[in-house]
C-alpha cells in the first residue's frame, strides 16, 4: 500500500497540473486546496494521537499576517514562506508546552479559545491589522524574479505543490518512525509509555510543533495567493474546516487532506456557483454521506477499491 | 546475596485505607520474590510506589544504593526497574511485533522522527524477544487479538525488551486458563534467568509460588506479616489461615 500510496501522490499530482494547464482559472482554487491540505496534514498528526483541534486555523493565520506585515519591507516570497513557517511553529512551541498537558475534549476547547483569542485580537487592534478590512498583499517577487500575476499564481502552485508533496512524503515517514508510532500508541496506552520513559507529552508537542509549522506554512501560501488577509482566517469555523477537510478525505494515509482539500474547495465553489444560498448545506450533506457511508473518509474508500481489485486479480 | 531494592517505611493511606502501613523490604539480587496476600492489600501499591506511579507519604525506596523515592516512572525505567501490569497494556492498534520494537526504541532513545520504527535491527531484536516469549508466530498480529495468556506474555515482553535488571510484575497469571498457567510461568522464568533480571510477582496461585519463588512476602492490611522461603511460609498456620484461606473461600 505504501508504493502504491506513493504512485497515487504523484499520479493525483500530474492530474493537478493537467487540470491547472486545462483550466487555469482553476490553479487559484487548486493552490489553496494544496495549501489547506499542507495544514490538514498537521490536523491529521494529532488526530493519530486521538486528539482534535477546533484551533488550527489560528496558525494559517499566524503564516498569513506574517506575510502581510513582512511584504511591505521584503516582498520576495524567498523570506516570506520561511518566515511565516518559523512565526507559526514558534507560537506552536509556545501554545504547545501549554496545550500538550490536556488530552480529549479540553485539547480541543482549549485550542479553539486560544484561536479566539487571536481572532479577537486581529479584528480588534485597527491600527495594526486594519480589523476586519483586512490587509492587502502587494504582488511579491519570486526568489528575486519580479513576475507578473499569472506567472506569480504559477509559481505559488508550483510551490504549494512541492510542498505538498514534500509534507505527505515527511508524515509518511514520520508516522511509521517511533515518534509516529509513539503518537498512535497515546491514543490506546498512554500510561504504558511513561513506563518505558517515553513521555507522552514531549512526543504530543513534537506533533503539535509540526502541526503548527505546517499551518504556518498553509497560511504564508494562502496569504501570498489571495493577497489579501483577513480575521476570518483565525476563525472558529476556519479551524471547524480543517477539521472537516480531514474526515472528508480521511486519516488513514497522508493523501486523505490533499482529496477532502481538493474535493472540499471544488465541492464549495461549484455549490456556491449553483446554489448560492445553499452551499453549506450541501458540503454539509457531503460531510454527513461520508461519516454515514464512508467511515474512512474519500481515502477510505480509493483504498478500500484498490484492495478488492487487488484481491480480484490475486 | 546483597539487596538490589530496598524499602523502607513505606506509609500511602488513601482516606482511612492504609494501603501502605511500614513496609520493609529488601529485594535480593537475582532472586524472584513472589507477593502474596488478599485483595486490597496494597500488594499492587507496593509496585506502584517503587515504579513510581504512586508517591509514599512516608519511607524511602532505594535501588542500588540510590534512593528513587518520588521520581517519576520514566526516570524510574531508566534507571532499570521496568513493570508488566495485572490488565495488559498494550498498544492495541499496533501488531505485537511494533509494540515491542517500540519498547527497544524507547530503550535506546531513538527518536530520529525519519527513521522507520521496523528498521532491520529493532525488528530482528523484536523477533528474537518474542521468540524467547515463544510468541514469534503471532508477531504480525494485531495486540487486540491475542488471546489473555499471551496478552500477558507480550506484556512482559515488552517490560523485559527495556533490559532491566529488576521487573515487577503485577499478577501474570491471572485470567489465565489454568491449563496454561504452569508453561506461561516456565517460559518467563527461563527468559528472565537468561537475561539475569531479579524479578518481584504478585501471585495468587499457590501452586505457581511454591514452584517458582525463591522467597515469598505475605501483605496484609498494608502490612508485611510473614517473609521466607515459601515452604516455610506457606506452612505457618497463620498464614494458611488469614491470607492463604481467604484466598481460597475468595
Amino acid at each position: 500500500m505504501r508504493r502504491g500510496e506513493t504512485l497515487l501522490g504523484l499520479l493525483g499530482a500530474a492530474a493537478l497540473v493537467a487540470a491547472a494547464l486545462l483550466a487555469p482559472w482553476l490553479k487559484f482554487i487548486l493552490t489553496v486546496a494544496l495549501a489547506k491540505g499542507i495544514a490538514v496534514i498537521g490536523i491529521l498528526l494529532l488526530l493519530r494521537a486521538g486528539q482534535v483541534s477546533f484551533g488550527h486555523a489560528l496558525y494559517v493565520a499566524m503564516g498569513a499576517y506574517t506575510v502581510a506585515f513582512l511584504a511591505p519591507a521584503m516582498p520576495d516570497a524567498a523570506v516570506l514562506l520561511p518566515a511565516g513557517a518559523a512565526i507559526a511553529t514558534l507560537t506552536g512551541l509556545l501554545i504547545g508546552l501549554f496545550v500538550s498537558r490536556y488530552r480529549e475534549i479540553f485539547f480541543g476547547m482549549l485550542n479553539l479559545a486560544l484561536s479566539m483569542v487571536v481572532y479577537s485580537l486581529l479584528e480588534k487592534l485597527y491600527d495594526l491589522t486594519k480589523g476586519t478590512d483586512g490587509i492587502r498583499v502587494e504582488l511579491p517577487r519570486f526568489f528575486g524574479m519580479a513576475l507578473d500575476r499569472p506567472g506569480f499564481e504559477w509559481a505559488m502552485f508550483a510551490t504549494a505543490l512541492v510542498l505538498a508533496l514534500g509534507a505527505g512524503a515527511f508524515a509518511r515517514l514520520y508516522l511509521d518512525s517511533p515518534m509516529g508510532q509513539a503518537l498512535s500508541a497515546i491514543k490506546t496506552r498512554e500510561t504504558r509509555l511513561e513506563f518505558m520513559g517515553i513521555s507522552a507529552r514531549r512526543v504530543l508537542l513534537a506533533a503539535y510543533v509540526i502541526s503548527a509549522l505546517l499551518g504556518g506554512v498553509a497560511g504564508a501560501i494562502i496569504g501570498m495567493t489571495t493577497r489579501h488577509v483577513t480575521p476570518l482566517l483565525a476563525y472558529w469555523t476556519a479551524s471547524g474546516e480543517l477539521v472537516f477537510i480531514a474526515i472528508l478525505g480521511g486519516a488513514g494515509s497522508v493523501l486523505g487532506p490533499f482529496l477532502g482539500a481538493v474535493t472540499f474547495e471544488l465541492v464549495r465553489i461549484y455549490a456556491g456557483a449553483a446554489v448560492a444560498d445553499a452551499w453549506q448545506m450541501i458540503l454539509g450533506g457531503v460531510l454527513l454521506a461520508v461519516i454515514l457511508f464512508a467511515p474512512g473518509g474519500l481515502w477510505g474508500m480509493i483504498a478500500g477499491l484498490l484492495r478488492r481489485r487487488a484481491g480480484a486479480a490475486s | 546475596m546483597t539487596a538490589l531494592l530496598e524499602a523502607r517505611g513505606l506509609h500511602l493511606a488513601f482516606g482511612g485505607v492504609r494501603a501502605a502501613d511500614g513496609i520493609d523490604l529488601d529485594v535480593l539480587r537475582g532472586e524472584f520474590l513472589a507477593i502474596i496476600g488478599p485483595n486490597g492489600a496494597g500488594k499492587t501499591t507496593f509496585i506502584n510506589m517503587t515504579t513510581g506511579y504512586l508517591r509514599p507519604q512516608a519511607g524511602s525506596i532505594a535501588y542500588e544504593g540510590e534512593a528513587i523515592t518520588g521520581l517519576n516512572p520514566r526516570a524510574i525505567v531508566r534507571r532499570g526497574i521496568a513493570r508488566s501490569f495485572q490488565l495488559p497494556q498494550l498498544f492495541t492498534e499496533h501488531t505485537v511485533e511494533q509494540n515491542v520494537a517500540l519498547a527497544l526504541a524507547a530503550r535506546d532513545g531513538a527518536w530520529s522522527p525519519l527513521a522507520p520504527l521496523l528498521r532491520m535491527r529493532w525488528r530482528d531484536e523484536a523477533r528474537a524477544t518474542l521468540d524467547r516469549f515463544g510468541l514469534l508466530d503471532l508477531a504480525g498480529a494485531r495486540a487486540d487479538a491475542l488471546n489473555e495468556g499471551a496478552r500477558k506474555l507480550a506484556d512482559i515482553a515488552m517490560a523485559v525488551a527495556l533490559k532491566p535488571r529488576l521487573l515487577l510484575m503485577d499478577e501474570p497469571t491471572s485470567g489465565v486458563a489454568a491449563s496454561e498457567k504452569m508453561a506461561i510461568v516456565e517460559t518467563l522464568l527461563r527468559v528472565l534467568r537468561d537475561a539475569d533480571v531479579t524479578a518481584v510477582f504478585v501471585e495468587h496461585d499457590m501452586d505457581v509460588v511454591e514452584r517458582f519463588a525463591d522467597r515469598v512476602a505475605v501483605w496484609s492490611q498494608g502490612r508485611i506479616v510473614a517473609l521466607g522461603p515459601p515452604a516455610e511460609v506457606l506452612a505457618d498456620p497463620a498464614v494458611q489461615r488469614e491470607v492463604i484461606g481467604i484466598e481460597r473461600h475468595a
